[in-house]
């Protein structure tokens, strides 16, 4: 039992760490925010030259066959600079879905446009109607002599807009809440009949809803099963909440140590205010939320990894406590900041606007306790 | 980054668990819970676990060890605690004897580990006094120097066992000048020396564990001193570290959260059982979760442990969480048991009340009450962390 990194991953940590730390600053990080693509092409190029678009794929499309560890450790650092390029929509999302389906001629179509960071992706799984269920479908796919016509409208697709490809979860059969009869299809952003619309989210991140008004695809861009699509979304979103709760802790220790750091150089009384009592046992709890929400994630990390049974019960677990401590964290952290941490200058409020954004991605606390519930107790 | 069992460990685990199944037996059990053969009960408890070599799973295996590694003492403790076994009562084999093997001498080494070992001496822990609880630092009980003894005058209070006890290891003042924390001895002593006085403390759990411990001028040879005079603050401080890491209690957590969830099972509310009820399951799952958590956070802690580092300030994290979810199943096996966790011991037995836990709830949950209090408040571990590990 260890809970030590090999020497590649703790170089692979260290090197996304120094390059978030040096070229990846607040100041740098807001002007990419406000630029139009709310993205920068010219980082993403860096990342593909750094192999880091390549982890998670398989070495025969070009990948670096990396394991949940890897994704775990990139996560964690992207958290704590607030990245803004779309690798959890490219390669978490659109990237796991392609690899999942078992689809090997779009695989090799397309994986290796990924990892040389010519092809953005996105993952299209949400209706407005759907809330955090992945099986609430409408749109439809209608089967044709030529292949599929898609009709219906998805929401908040992150990195909708600046996505080349698309993947998209739509009814092919059965009731619009039935985890059978959803199907996922391969589609270019630029086919006839998709429109999207773009718009900013509170912690940076460009999203789109996007029409599809019959839009007419091959047969081959079916990904997996034909009806079986559910089962491809649910092991895509839970091994991304692992990819978000590390993102999460990443934000959640640089909450902890930027209050840590304020409350030492504020002074009021004549005394800095880390002196007092009532502050110090808050900032304490704040660190054991921190420490024990590592603990789970490691947890979940090694279930998933040594392929246990249990491992979606931890990702539950995990999810719960990332809105628990996280909440209490960001929370924690705009209070002690005073008057300071309501200002949009300052980058703990946008911290927690990305914690406060994983946090709902892919269900929040609630949704995943009730499915923790199901599992243990029923 | 690996937490699997190997397939020596899966043997190990089954070992353990055959030889918990037939040797912890429902007789042996039945006497523990009786007051009046309590002792002899663990005793003989202990003298099995002795004989099977499993006694001392921390200590060094020069002194009686089993050479287990941070896994194979996982399992041990998981496995104990899934069993429903009592642990070993701590003040010998985990407080004191850390203390002697540490920082003793050859001949108290000689003397008392082999009876540690063997529980031919039940010792007890002479820290807290009437005047001295979080500040445990402050303490008055004084030892003068008088030829080649130390005559010792005080009282030291919360004293978990002393009835029972033939040994005391207590801190005492041998020098009031300089900082609190210098000056201060760590002596052993024998109970049956003349001079001291037990009282009994009775707790709202309606039990006699507790108890004050008075000395009158005891006289107590130099050679039951451990280390150096006046330096016995630091030997404490290092089994501090040590006591609070076993507070947690994890493994008994999982259990006793499993037990809890059973007898939910059975209470019908409002026609279903309380185990279906949503608002009970989101009870139990935020204390499940936490546990689930803090068993990763301890193994953090024996993995550092075991790569050579000690346990520091982590310990202070997993006595406050430990401590804190112990009382939250508490509450909770109170809740369970509705009315009839008002029910005394021994008015009438479970077939006629129809009721099998309302008293041992309650009885748990009002000693429960101790476990944020003792080894260091659950405050004073707070600002423990704010000092270590923030810099504050």
């Amino acid at each position: 039992m260890n809970f030590d990194f090999t020497e590649e991953q703790v170089m692979l940590r260290d090197s996304v760490e120094r390059y978030m730390r040096e070229d990846y600053d607040f100041e740098k990080r807001q002007a990419i925010a406000d630029s139009e693509q709310g993205m920068s092409a010219e980082h993403w190029q860096t990342f593909a030259e750094l192999g880091w678009l390549s982890i998670p794929f398989a070495e025969q499309h070009g990948g670096f066959g990396g394991s949940a560890v890897d994704t775990m450790l990139v996560m964690e650092e992207f958290g704590k600079g607030l990245l803004l390029e779309p690798y959890l929509a490219t390669v978490l999302l659109f990237g796991a879905a392609l690899q999942k389906s078992g689809n090997q001629s779009a695989q090799e179509a397309i994986i290796p446009g990924i990892i040389d960071g010519s092809c953005l992706g996105a993952l299209a799984y949400l209706e407005r109607q759907s809330r955090f269920e992945l099986a609430d479908v409408k749109t439809s796919a209608a089967a044709t002599a030529d292949g599929f016509v898609l009709n219906g409208e998805k929401v908040v697709v992150f990195n909708g807009a600046n996505a080349d490809q698309l993947i998209v979860s739509a009814r092919t059969s059965g009731e619009q809440s039935d985890e059978n009869g959803i199907s996922l299809f391969l589609v270019s952003a630029e086919a006839a009949g998709v429109q999207r619309s773009s718009f900013r989210q509170m912690d940076g991140q460009r999203v789109a809803n996007i029409v599809f008004d019959n839009v007419g695809v091959a047969p081959d861009a079916l990904l997996g099963e034909l009806d079986g699509g559910f089962e491809i979304l649910t092991a895509v979103a839970m091994e991304a909440n692992l990819a978000l709760a590390a993102e999460a802790l990443g934000i959640m220790g640089q909450l902890n140590a930027k209050t840590l750091e304020y409350t030492k150089t504020r002074e009021q009384f004549g005394v800095p205010i880390s002196s007092f009592q009532a502050l110090q046992h808050r900032m304490v709890d704040t660190f054991m939320d921190y420490e024990q929400t590592r603990s789970l994630l490691y947890r979940a990390v090694c279930a998933l990894t040594n392929g246990e049974e249990d491992a979606v019960t931890a990702i539950h677990a995990l999810k719960v406590m990332i809105d628990r401590a996280g909440s209490r964290i960001y929370g924690e952290a705009i209070q002690l900041h005073g008057g300071m941490g309501l200002t949009d200058e300052l980058d703990i409020g946008h911290y927690a606007k990305r914690l406060m954004m994983i946090i709902t991605t892919f269900g929040n606390g609630d949704f995943h306790q009730a499915k923790f519930n199901a599992i243990r107790y029923n | 980054m690996d937490t699997s069992f190997s397939e020596q460990d899966i043997v190990f685990r089954d070992e353990v668990r055959a030889f918990f199944a037939e040797h912890y037996d429902p007789e042996l059990q039945g006497r523990m819970a009786n007051a009046d053969t309590f002792k002899e009960a663990v005793v003989e408890w202990q003298r099995r676990l002795h004989k099977q070599g499993w006694i001392a799973p921390g200590w060094p295996v020069e002194y009686g060890g089993t050479g287990w590694n941070s896994t194979q003492k996982f399992i041990y403790e998981s496995e104990r605690a899934a069993a429903g076994v009592r642990d070993v009562v701590p003040f010998g084999l985990t407080m004191v004897a850390p203390v002697i093997y540490t920082y003793g001498t050859q001949e108290q080494k000689e003397k008392f580990l082999p009876r540690i070992l063997a529980t031919d001496d039940w010792w007890c822990q002479g820290y807290s006094e009437p005047g001295s609880g979080s500040d445990l630092a402050s303490l008055k009980t004084k030892a003068e120097v008088d030829g080649d003894d130390y005559i010792v005058n005080g009282a030291k209070v919360w004293t978990t066992y002393a009835q029972y006890a033939d040994w005391i290891f207590c801190l005492v003042r041998t020098n009031s000048e300089g900082r609190k924390q210098q000056g201060i001895t760590f002596l052993l002593i024998d109970m049956k020396t003349p001079g001291i006085t037990v009282n009994p403390i009775v707790t709202i759990d309606n039990h006699h564990s507790l108890n004050e411990v008075v000395f009158e001028n005891v006289r107590v040879p130099m050679t039951n001193r451990v280390g150096e005079q006046d330096k016995g603050w630091t030997y404490a401080k290092s089994l501090l570290a040590h006591e609070r890491t076993g507070i947690a209690g994890v493994a008994d957590s999982i259990r006793n959260l499993g037990e809890v969830r059973k007898y939910s099972e059975q209470e019908i509310n409002g026609g279903k059982s309380l185990a279906a009820d949503p608002m009970f399951q989101n009870r139990l799952s935020n204390i499940e979760i936490e546990l689930m958590a803090l068993e990763y956070t301890e193994l953090r802690v024996l993995a550092t442990v075991a790569a050579g580092g000690a346990p520091g300030a982590e310990s202070s994290m997993l006595k406050i969480k430990g401590t804190e979810l112990q009382q939250a199943i508490q509450v909770l096996r109170m809740e369970v048991a509705a009315y009839y966790q008002g029910v005394l011991p021994n008015e009438m037995s479970d077939e006629q009340l129809g009721h099998s836990f309302g008293s041992k709830a309650r009885q748990a949950y009002m000693y429960g009450r101790a476990a944020t209090v003792y080894g260091g408040s659950n405050e004073i571990q707070k600002n423990i962390i704010a000092k270590a590990v923030l810099g504050l």
